[in-house]
């Protein structure tokens, strides 16, 4: 009878171990491709900047200092090493502010405006800016998952005896809106 | 926590269908009393008719639902560039694959989505929509749909949708075989017991299509506030959804939508005017809703 028990019990417990080492496995697996996800849009961006600026071209005195810099942090972009996520956004981020001050300075040349080659850059890149700060949300929301299998009691002594490590957070630039605080305490039910 | 409010949702969406196929046994029994004096063929027959019903929704519902909408679809996104991002966006966020994506001409600002789980999801919004809010108004609207999408709510409506339809046509059949089939069966009956089996099964079928529709409607309005919650989470925006609402809730009714459908769009396309607090209302109060966002 307790031979049986304790077979259980071992059964059980080489039950939990694999299940949980294969949670962190798969939370890691998020976060490398919700890393991914960035990578590619931050590609994408650096290929349309140079449809950018052929497209501005024939305005010549389009805000010519403004897109020296998008150029400028767009080749320092491509020069951070691969693994450097910390630098490699806050590079992009400068990008991003850059870029949008100069769709902002767009609305003085209505030539342009009227430009559809324009517009369309433009909605490709207002996208692309898009795709990068929820790719980084989500980026976000699964480091913070993996940090809490990590942390937490008991798949911590999974974590620690597979060497698990913690990733960083992305930091998100001052200017963009800071994140309210969402309680579904308040929606679950009908008043 | 979202997850708990999933979890509630789905235990609760147990019981309503649980309720709801109840109602619909118990309609065919009383039928079956009325007309062959048997209450089990009866509720053979309902439930075939249920079980019917539910599957030629589920694999049609998507199509059926927007045409009944006349709604077209976009396939490519040429079509309708920012519509297209902007739910690419929302659907990477929610982390549910790239729903169907249609368009409805109509003036008025309004969206829905509908469907069986999120691989099989579309996502409607009408022309109102698109020239009447910017980008970010947008995005609260669409994180909206793709929370019902996540949620599974896209699912639980078009199962209540098909359910009520078999209820509608039971009740519609018996009605029918009152009129002339009725007073026949009438005469057949000896004994006084029956007449209260009599009387609770016209009960029944008198007020099993409203019950129904209570149940559906209850139903749809919980949902409405936690796909408000839940698109606040994706966009990080309640102002977005906010000052979309409140264009939406300031525009003129909707001259495309199907009655039936008018659960599933973000707001009462027919704007009724919402006096009895608010039993048969499909969507809660405006002003609620946006209080609560307002708190966030």
């Amino acid at each position: 009878m307790v031979a049986i028990i304790l077979v259980i019990v071992l059964v059980l417990l080489v039950v939990w171990y694999i299940s949980s080492y294969n949670g962190l496995i798969r939370t890691r697996t998020h976060v490398q491709e919700s890393w991914s996800q960035i990578d590619v849009q931050l590609k994408r961006r650096n290929d349309l900047i140079p449809n950018l600026v052929s497209t501005t071209k024939g305005y010549a005195n389009y805000e010519q200092s403004t897109l020296k810099k998008v150029i400028a942090l767009r080749n320092q972009l491509t020069e951070v090493p691969a693994g450097d996520h910390q630098q490699t956004m806050e590079v992009s981020n400068q990008l991003s502010t850059t870029l949008r001050s100069l769709f902002a300075l767009s609305e003085n040349y209505p030539d342009l405006k009227a430009n559809t080659q324009f517009t369309q850059l433009m909605e490709e890149l207002t996208n692309t800016e898009n795709k990068i700060s929820y790719s980084r949300q989500l980026y976000n929301s699964s480091v913070a998952s993996l940090t809490v299998k990590i942390q937490s009691f008991p798949s911590n002594i999974v974590a620690k005896v597979h060497h698990f490590q913690e990733s960083d957070y992305l930091q998100v630039p001052e200017e963009e809106k800071t994140a309210p605080k969402v309680n579904f305490d308040d929606f679950g039910q009908d008043k | 926590m979202l997850y708990d409010q999933i979890a509630m949702n789905k235990r609760r969406t147990g019981y309503v269908m649980f309720g709801f196929g109840v109602l619909t046994l118990a309609i065919g029994a009383a039928l079956g009393y009325l007309f062959w004096n048997s209450w089990l063929s009866g509720t053979v027959i309902a439930a075939v008719v249920a079980v019917v019903y539910m599957l030629i929704m589920i694999s049609q519902s998507t199509n059926v639902v927007m045409s009944m909408n006349h709604a077209r679809e976009i396939t490519d996104v040429s079509q309708a560039p920012q519509l297209w991002h902007m739910i690419e966006d929302m659907a990477m966020v929610a982390q549910v694959p790239m729903p169907r994506v249609f368009i409805i001409d109509d003036a008025s600002p309004n969206a829905f989505a509908t469907g069986n789980d999120p691989q099989h999801a579309a996502v409607a919004v009408t022309s109102g929509i698109l020239s009447r809010l910017n980008r970010e108004e947008m995005e609260g609207v669409i994180g909206h749909e793709m929370s019902h999408v996540r949620n599974y709510d896209i699912r639980l409506q078009t199962i209540a949708l098909a359910l009520s339809a078999a209820i509608g046509l039971l009740v519609n059949f018996a009605s029918n075989w009152f009129w002339w089939g009725g007073s026949r069966r009438r005469d057949d009956r000896d004994s006084g017991g029956n007449v209260i089996g009599l009387v609770i099964s016209v009960f029944l079928i008198i007020l099993a299509p409203l019950a129904a529709s209570i149940a559906q409607m209850a139903l749809s309005r919980n949902r409405e506030y936690l796909a408000d919650a839940s698109s606040v989470e994706l966009t990080r925006n309640p102002q977005g959804l906010i000052s979309a609402l409140e264009k939406i809730d300031d525009s003129a009714p909707m001259k495309e939508a199907d009655p039936n459908s008018a659960a599933l769009y973000i707001s009462d396309p027919f704007k009724h005017k919402q006096k009895f607090a608010d039993l048969f209302a499909t969507h809660p109060p405006m002003a609620d809703r946006i209080a609560r966002l307002e708190k966030m």
